[in-house]
């Protein structure tokens, strides 16, 4: 019962997306638009289960006092910091005791945390929790009685709190970039070592990829031409073989999907 | 922690109040010119933080790593809670909660259906109680079987249909370069652009391309013959394309690299104009 339920439900649902395709009748279009409609909001969902998962395993690292376990704090910080400013926007000009108040907040979350980890040491424990529960007190105090910033949330032009937009443009996109170009240097260094002609594959490699990168170089404009021909035409070959095999291979595990033979993706118990 | 940690990091920390104070100075005439100087001292710290991991792992790379992971876990939750519970869910499902959201309600005839994620997304929170993990599994049956139905027809037909047909090109002559012969052809032969002898030999190239390099990935047929004469070619086209690849990803990183630099140089150092 625990697993056929829900191997007769990708059943049906799979075999009902398959056919409404062939329907072209609205009824059919209107139910296909709806399921899409759910598994997006069954995502969100999902989402909020992996915010748990990071929120357990960073206590759990807390708690086992594992090797950089200290980092775990600013998972955390980062985490709810910004969960704070995506659920909070301010009224007016002044932010008034908004920082004061993500700070307590901040402080709350991590003694919580703390007081978590500390489960086997009772000294300790209620040590933090007396504390957590004085930073929550003052947490709460000022969300009530500062009405410079509310929990206030949507408008048309989207989110509202100007610190989340700096957080996401002062914070993430300098990691996630810079991580990107870090890359640059470790391609430089496989370059070095695969770029050597020793065969005919190997030539074809590296001129292929010399070609492509002279593309903009003003002292070969040649290579723009060149280098759009070899993108658009053998490699749109080579990348063509590539497409079909890959999507034989998702229609056949699809395929095995439906119809029970692929089942890994239940688990155990 | 040793000594020399405590050093390094009184050293960065002095660093990072300096900048703080000059990148404030340097945007007096900005407003909240003092957080804008913070905000764009934090981002240098974090780009060089990330640099450092060029020397070796140490603790600025993963303090910026770890930020990262919680940050943007917490980015793409509060994004998605925004636009699809409150943007897509709560106008169908509830008038009283359009209004506390501030979102216009949308009355509808099906509305009540939009329960059925809800109920099923909350039966895949289920995974978290000690006994009722098994509920879980419906939710993740009715998104595996949906989306497993949407790929074999989608794939099916983008990867596969639509990728054999667009390989049967023509292979002496097309719309706008009809065939006429040997002799016109020979004497027309040019490798401009719009020539009918480069129309002709990228379709040769495509058709020859894209079956040598099936040919290349069909293991079930020793390749012998002119199987492995097909496989040969096949190798050849495919090595063409990873080089041409690696270029092109190249090319994408030294621009992100170009780009961190300049907001080092010019947006936090000053140093470029």
């Amino acid at each position: 019962m625990k697993r056929q339920i829900p191997y007769a439900l990708v059943f049906l649902f799979g075999l009902f997306m398959v056919f409404q395709y062939f329907v072209p009748h609205e009824s059919s279009e209107w139910a296909y638009e709806f399921l899409l409609d759910w598994i997006m909001i069954i995502g969100i969902f999902a989402l909020a289960l992996g915010i748990w998962s990071l929120f357990h395993l960073s206590v759990e690292k807390i708690r086992a006092r594992k090797e950089g376990h200290g980092y775990s704090y600013i998972t955390l910080a980062g985490l709810f910091v910004m969960i704070a400013f995506g659920f909070t926007a301010r009224h007016g000009e002044s932010w008034g005791f908004y920082l004061v108040w993500v700070f307590t907040y901040l402080m709350t979350i991590m003694l919580a945390a703390r007081t978590l980890a500390a489960s086997n040491e009772p000294g300790k424990r209620n040590m933090f929790m007396v504390a957590t529960l004085g930073f929550l007190v003052a947490t709460i105090a000022i969300a009530i009685f500062d009405d410079s910033w509310s929990f206030y949330f949507y408008t048309s032009e989207g989110l509202e709190n100007s610190m989340w937009r700096r957080f996401f443009d002062f914070v993430m996109m300098p990691i996630l970039s810079t991580m990107f170009s870090l890359l640059a240097f470790f391609i430089a260094s496989a370059a070095y070592r695969a770029f050597r002609a020793r065969n005919v594959l190997a030539t074809l490699l590296l001129v292929a990829a010399l070609i492509v990168m002279l593309r903009f170089n003003p002292w070969f404009p040649q290579m723009a031409g060149l280098s759009n021909w070899l993108m658009n035409v053998p490699n749109l070959a080579a990348q063509r073989a590539i497409v079909i095999g890959i999507g034989l291979g998702i229609v056949a595990t699809a395929l095995k999907v439906i119809l029970g033979i692929e089942r890994g993706y239940m688990g155990k118990g | 922690m040793k000594r020399s940690s405590y050093i390094v990091l009184g050293v960065v920390s002095a660093i990072f109040v300096l900048s703080w104070v000059m990148k404030s100075m340097s945007l007096s005439e900005v407003d909240d010119s003092i957080m804008q100087g913070f905000l764009l001292t934090v981002s240098a710290f974090l780009t060089l933080s990330i640099f450092s991991f060029l020397y070796k792992d140490n603790p600025f790379y993963k303090f910026a790593e770890h930020l990262f992971v919680g940050v943007s876990a917490a980015f793409w939750m509060c994004q998605g809670f925004w636009s699809t519970l409150v943007g897509n869910l709560i106008p169908r499902v509830s008038e009283s909660l359009s209004g506390f959201f501030m979102v216009p309600y949308q009355p509808g005839s099906f509305n009540f259906h939009y329960w059925i994620p809800v109920i099923l997304g909350l039966l895949l929170l289920m995974r978290l109680a000690p006994k009722g993990g098994w509920l879980s599994r419906w939710p993740l049956a009715f998104i595996v079987g949906t989306t497993a139905g949407l790929n074999f027809i989608k794939y099916l037909r983008s990867d596969f249909i639509d990728q054999v047909s667009s390989t049967f090109v023509p292979l002496l002559g097309d719309e706008t370069n009809k065939w006429t012969g040997v002799g016109d052809f020979f004497s027309n032969l040019s490798l401009s652009a719009d020539s009918q002898f480069v129309a002709l030999l990228a379709n040769w190239v495509i058709f020859v391309g894209v079956f040598s390099g099936l040919v290349y990935f069909f293991f079930s047929k020793e390749h012998k013959g002119v199987f492995g004469v097909g496989s040969r070619v096949g190798i050849w086209i495919l090595m063409i394309t990873f080089g041409a690849s690696f270029g092109y990803t190249v090319m994408g990183r030294i621009s992100l690299l170009v780009g961190r630099l300049t907001f080092l140089f010019r947006d936090w150092l000053g140093l470029i104009s």
